[in-house]
């Protein structure tokens, strides 16, 4: 059997005592001394989890706690809290994330790390990535244990049964449930050194399919792989500091500094970035994130470094170092097709009085949403409502069409949307206003011209119908100018129309 | 840029002593008991005509998240300013605005940063818009600052108006007809104030020019049935 992924290489972290762990680290539960955690199972309560000197009495999760308090009297107990602990297990995989972008939990109490080509770019060793981890999940309140193999599947039944050969693993390993287990044991087939030298096919015929699939892992032949706890990109950067950064100072030289390791790269695929996530990993395990985006694919790191700190200087929370950062990683996730500009084109473009409100915008943007900032967008649409549209300020030009000339504005410069009723007087029901009520305020109107017809686009709309809308433009006597429409054909289609204020002309 | 921007009425650009300082602060506050969209569209013309066919035009506002109106595309299209040339921002509250403003105005690459405010903005004070004067002479970027619902307050711009919409010379059928602004100055740093006019926008030449007022009943009936006609084809 060949090994197809003889040069992948994965460690696998089990957390046996997780859920008991963190209680003791947040001293919700005395250190060294037997507990368990339990829940309410049909009736009985149930023990899920022990702490380590639980387990050393002998006791097994499984075990009902009246039976557990038979052999270990007195025995404390707390609520089992499966959420809680999935959000421990989350901080660790957070916390591996400065081994290897590619970090998954696998169930409750354990992760995996894809550390493929991580060596060389680090100079780590597995094993000292692996005592690294331990001494960090430490200070979590976490012991682990780690192993390392070609596929994730062996790397997590090493960590969890504590062999150091995939052919010393119990059949257990295979996790096939009871009954396949005990009918394996019962064959002789105890270890899956045992089972590996067996034809797979009668195996397969006898215990199931899923046997080969397993065993296929567990042997390094098959590769499955990891879904990261966050997707990977493939250009980043790391920095790590001899010394952790106490001060948020520096950390703009340093994301500049990530940006121009990163510039070659991007000028070598010709691209440049969208979207820059940099996280910055504390000595603690915590991470901290910040993202920037830009209208423009990027890859000038002083313009990176430009957004950065609109970013830093936005934060709701400023950043905390606490004990330190001790590295950072910065990673372009969305990147685009931008060619090596030539200077003097780009001054030519300014010589053309086109200035360049790119990275304006992109400061703008980051620091206040994306959506902020927008342009407009002529949309072939009947209702006047939908005649235009907010774009991103990025968008293409769009030409609009020239008003007529010699004609008064026809549309208004503001448009309520959605109109607002008003109360109209007009002389005959399907007449222009003569006076009108806005807000408790009387305007009496002037000057008027229409009414221009907008039918409801029933085309569009084959089954619903709107009313019509009759739209007048009216000034009032102290000049200010509005648009109003009657909802509605009177007679034909209302016997008493609504008036509504659409907008306000210049 | 420097230099400054006539009117287009000689009086008033003498009044002026040249026309508005292309690079300095220029504010525009609306009646109290108007709708105010005449204040909003005068910074916007005048603004249109900063910019020229070339700079981008930056409008800081509210978010459209609130009750008020929207700018329309279209209708910044009637009034002969290219929608395309505008960059609309819409932000939280004013403390955000001020930062977006200035932060527009430093940059320089727009011709005219239009900031418009509703009430009585506090922020906006005599330091603040000092900053943004010092940013606007640094720049060559005109600030136009819209206050609506707003009584005038000490401030560091250059000149200071009040704008309302004007009755509008009427068209065939007593139609309005195209907008005028009574325009009434009301500081103007270094020189005279107390002008009051009425200017009439003109799209066509892009100039404002002094509204003449005719008689709207000489105008032969049946006009207004034909433009509708043209309109709505």
């Amino acid at each position: 059997m060949n090994k197809l992924s003889s040069e992948r290489r994965y460690m696998a972290i089990h957390l046996p005592f997780l859920p008991a762990e963190w209680r003791i680290a947040d001293g919700v539960a005395p250190p060294e001394s037997p507990f368990a955690l339990i829940e309410k199972q049909r009736g009985a309560l149930r023990i899920m989890a022990l702490s380590p000197a639980a387990t050393a009495l002998g006791l097994r999760p499984g075990l009902a706690l009246a039976d557990a308090r038979a052999l270990v009297p007195e025995l404390p107990a707390y609520p089992h809290d499966p959420e809680a602990d999935r959000a421990v297990l989350m901080r660790a995989v957070i916390a591996c994330e400065r081994y290897t972008p590619m970090v998954a939990p696998d169930g409750a109490d354990a992760l995996v790390l894809d550390l493929t080509g991580c060596f060389q770019i680090a100079g780590w060793t597995q094993e000292t990535i692996a005592d690294d981890a331990r001494s960090r999940l430490a200070r979590l309140g976490l012991r682990g244990r780690a192993a390392h193999a070609t596929t994730p599947d062996a790397a997590l039944a090493l960590a969890r049964f504590g062999t150091r050969n995939v052919e010393d693993l119990p059949v257990a390993a295979l996790d096939l449930g009871d009954e396949a287990h005990l009918a394996l044991c019962r064959a002789g087939l105890r270890t899956i050194g045992a089972l590996k030298s067996r034809p797979r096919a009668p195996l397969a015929a006898r215990f199931g399919r899923d046997l080969s699939a397993r065993l296929a892992g567990l042997l390094g032949e098959e590769d499955r792989r990891i879904t990261p706890h966050r997707p990977a990109g493939t250009i980043r950067a790391e920095y790590r500091f001899a010394e952790p950064l106490m001060t948020v100072s520096p950390l703009l030289d340093v994301i500049e500094r990530l940006a121009q390791r990163l510039e070659g790269t991007l000028a070598e695929r010709g691209a440049g970035g969208r979207r820059f996530d940099v996280a910055l990993f504390r000595t603690d395990g915590h991470v901290a994130r910040l993202t920037v985006t830009c209208g423009r694919p990027l890859r000038d790191p002083q313009a990176i470094r430009g957004l950065f700190a609109e970013r830093l200087e936005s934060l709701a929370d400023p950043l905390d170092p606490g004990f330190g950062y001790d590295m950072a990683r910065m990673v372009v996730p969305l990147v685009e097709r931008l060619e090596s500009q030539q200077p003097d084109l780009a001054e030519e473009g300014n010589a053309r009085g086109q200035p360049d409100l790119a990275p304006l915008i992109d400061r703008l943007a980051v620091r206040f949403g994306p959506r902020s900032i927008s342009r407009f967008q002529p949309r072939d649409e009947h209702l006047p409502e939908y005649a235009d549209r907010a774009v991103p300020p990025e968008s293409a030009s769009a030409a609009w069409p020239r008003p007529e000339p010699g004609e008064p504005p026809l549309r208004p410069l503001f448009l309520y949307d959605p109109p607002r009723r008003v109360s109209v007087v007009a002389e005959v029901p399907d007449g222009p206003p003569r006076r009108f009520v806005w807000r408790g305020k009387p305007y009496r109107v002037v000057r008027h011209e229409g009414p221009e017809r907008i039918a409801y686009p029933w085309w569009k709309h084959p089954e619903g119908r709107g009313p019509t809308r009759d739209y007048y433009r009216v000034e009032d006597e102290t000049g200010q100018r509005f648009w109003l429409f009657r909802h509605g054909l009177y007679g034909r289609e209302n016997e008493h129309p609504q008036w509504y204020l659409h907008g306000l002309f210049a | 840029m420097g230099g400054a921007l006539g009117l287009g009425v000689p009086d008033v650009d003498r009044w002026l002593q040249g026309g508005l300082r292309r690079d300095g602060v220029h504010e525009f506050y609306a009646p109290p008991d108007g709708e105010g969209a005449g204040a909003s569209a005068f910074a916007l013309l005048v603004g249109r005509l900063i910019c020229g066919a070339d700079l981008p035009l930056i409008w800081l506002r509210k978010d459209r998240g609130s009750r008020r109106e929207r700018p329309y595309a279209p209708g910044l299209a009637e009034l002969g300013i290219d929608p395309d040339a505008v960059f609309l921002v819409g932000l939280r509250d004013l403390s955000d605005l001020l930062v977006a403003t200035a932060e527009s105005v430093r940059h320089g690459g727009a011709g005219a940063v239009i900031l418009e405010i509703q009430g009585r903005a506090r922020l906006l004070d005599l330091t603040a818009s000092r900053r943004l004067a010092l940013a606007a002479e640094r720049s060559g970027t005109a600030v136009l600052l819209v206050r609506r619902s707003a009584r005038p307050v000490a401030s560091a711009a250059h000149t200071r108006w009040q704008v309302s919409a004007a009755p509008s010379p009427a068209l065939p059928a007593n139609a309005p007809g195209p907008p005028v602004f009574d325009l009434q100055l009301l500081r103007q740093r270094g020189g005279p104030e107390g002008l009051h006019v009425q200017l009439e926008w003109n799209r066509e030449q892009a100039v404002f020019r002094t509204p003449i007022y005719g008689d709207p009943s000489a105008v032969p009936a049946g006009g207004m049935a034909d433009r509708g006609r043209r309109r709505a084809a």
